[in-house]
């Protein structure tokens, strides 16, 4: 059980994440909405800009970047938007006849039908399984306009047991985790902590004992602050031998 | 006859010359963006909340999220003690720093929800709505909302027959000649269209063309602070300084 959790979460974020860590460097730059990022035919306006004749304009207050082609602006602050696939970190508001309500820290309910559940539940006994305010950790598998559908049929999801958790600014989580997990494993090999990263920006921690996970939310809650910083992972490395 | 070069102002400055701006953002750790702006003596803070849950539900729009704006002056910030929470006036002001947000303001992304945007004068020294506009659009920008633009917000108007810019509260009650005139207007940044246009006073059909032209002018200005102090924030020594609140 020990690293299952943690594991099989990262198998799904690793394709959205973002290249922060990549080994060429690209250029990023601060850019507020409305602002000319390039100018030229050549380019193609990816995630969060737009093409207004001859230029690409931001359309949200982001770090820039162009790499190759694709010019798009890398989101730092702002809500979670739900995607099929997500895993999220939640806690569980209602139970009601067919499932749970799971609170995400989203606009839009989220639902976790009794039929999502990996084993057997006795429709009298829900709240032997997961009771009100009991922390999940569950993929989404359906968003539509009335609401989001979770799953906990998957490696790794259910019933977080122990720990804590926090929050981050969700448009960070992608920095957080780094590049195919390099920057939560580092965290995780430092302080020997169990963690799980949920995309609305929601952490789990545990620990053996309550220094290291503090040591692993210190760690994380920097990573988080650093937007501007390149070759964060040296840093971090850095970071542990002076804290 | 408009603009004239000469003209002298009670605290000094020249007739196309705005207060002293200021502006920060993230002042409020709690709201998800947040940002306050001055111009001389008058001191607005914006803060921004959602994308959220709108209730009563029956305001949802399943199609795209509602952008809700709230201004109001704080009791201290006037001489005279204000009554505390809203009033006609502040209804009315809340409204048109709606409208004049709205076209900028991507909201297709967020169904059923709503955007909150909290606007509070700390100090009134005349152009609150202006501030708080320019702060508004800040700490959209900052809580990550999608927008296609900044919105500048200034006030341009007339003592007698002299065209000024951004009235402070003594210009504003100038009673002599034609009197006082207040024209706050808004523009996105980058579009020669204004989003918001309020008036009290008279003025002359020819003037107004010259009072835009002003105003634009003037709106640069705002922008390039804007600018600045959105990407200030992002600096390393900033971002410790926000860690720590």
């Amino acid at each position: 059980m020990k690293n299952e959790i943690n594991e099989a979460h990262e198998a799904v974020e690793d394709n959205s994440t973002d290249s922060s860590n990549s080994s060429e460097p690209v250029e990023r730059r601060p850019i507020v909405p409305g602002e000319v990022i390039v100018s030229g035919e050549d380019f193609l306006p990816g995630d969060g800009t737009r093409r207004d004749g001859e230029n690409v304009l931001a359309n949200r207050f982001g770090l820039a970047e162009i790499s190759g082609r694709v010019v798009k602006v890398i989101p730092i602050f702002g809500a979670f938007i739900p995607r099929k696939g997500n895993v999220i970190i939640g806690r569980v508001a209602d139970i009601n006849f067919s499932g749970w309500m799971i609170d995400i820290d989203y606009a839009s309910s989220a639902f976790l039908g009794i039929e999502e559940c990996p084993r057997f539940i006795n429709r009298n006994e829900m709240d032997q399984f997961l009771a009100i305010g009991d922390v999940i950790a569950a993929k989404i598998w359906g968003v539509k306009s009335k609401g989001i559908d979770l799953t906990l049929k998957g490696k790794g999801l259910g019933k977080l047991e122990g720990g804590f958790i926090f929050r981050t600014i969700p448009s960070r989580v992608p920095r957080v985790i780094g590049r195919e997990g390099s920057m939560i494993t580092l965290v995780k090999e430092k302080t020997s902590c169990q963690i799980t990263v949920g995309q609305n920006g929601w952490i789990w921690i545990k620990g053996e004992k309550i220094e290291d996970e503090i040591k692993a939310r210190k760690a994380i809650e920097f990573i988080a602050s650093q937007v501007l910083v390149s070759g964060l992972t040296e840093k971090m490395e850095e970071w542990f031998e002076n804290n | 006859m408009a603009v004239k070069k000469d003209f002298k102002r009670a605290d000094g400055r020249k007739a196309e010359d705005a207060r002293p701006m200021t502006a920060k953002v993230g002042v409020i750790p709690n709201a998800d963006g947040s940002a306050m702006f001055a111009f001389g003596d008058t001191v607005a803070i914006a803060a921004v909340y959602g994308p959220r849950k709108l209730h009563p539900q029956h305001m949802q729009n399943p199609t795209k999220a509602v952008l809700r704006c709230n201004y109001d002056l704080l009791s201290f910030s006037v001489g005279d003690r204000k009554r505390p929470g809203p009033n006609r006036r502040a209804q009315e002001i809340s409204k048109a720093i709606e409208w004049a947000l709205s076209p900028v303001v991507d909201l297709s992304l967020f169904p059923n929800t709503v955007i909150d945007v909290q606007i509070y004068i700390l100090q009134a020294d005349a152009g609150t709505r202006t501030a708080g506009i320019n702060a508004a659009s800040m700490a959209l920008a900052q809580a990550g909302i999608p927008m296609t633009d900044l919105v500048c917000s200034i006030a341009v108007g007339k003592n007698d027959t002299n065209l000024i810019v951004d009235l402070s509260k003594g210009e504003e009650d100038f009673e002599e000649g034609e009197g006082a005139t207040d024209f706050a207007v808004a523009k996105p940044a980058n579009s020669s269209s204004f989003s918001l246009m309020q008036m009290d006073g008279k003025i002359s059909p020819e003037l107004v063309p010259e009072a835009t032209k002003l105003a634009s002018k003037v709106c640069e200005e705002i922008y390039e602070i804007q600018k600045k102090t959105l990407k200030d924030s992002l600096l390393p020594s900033e971002q410790e300084k926000g860690a720590k609140k």
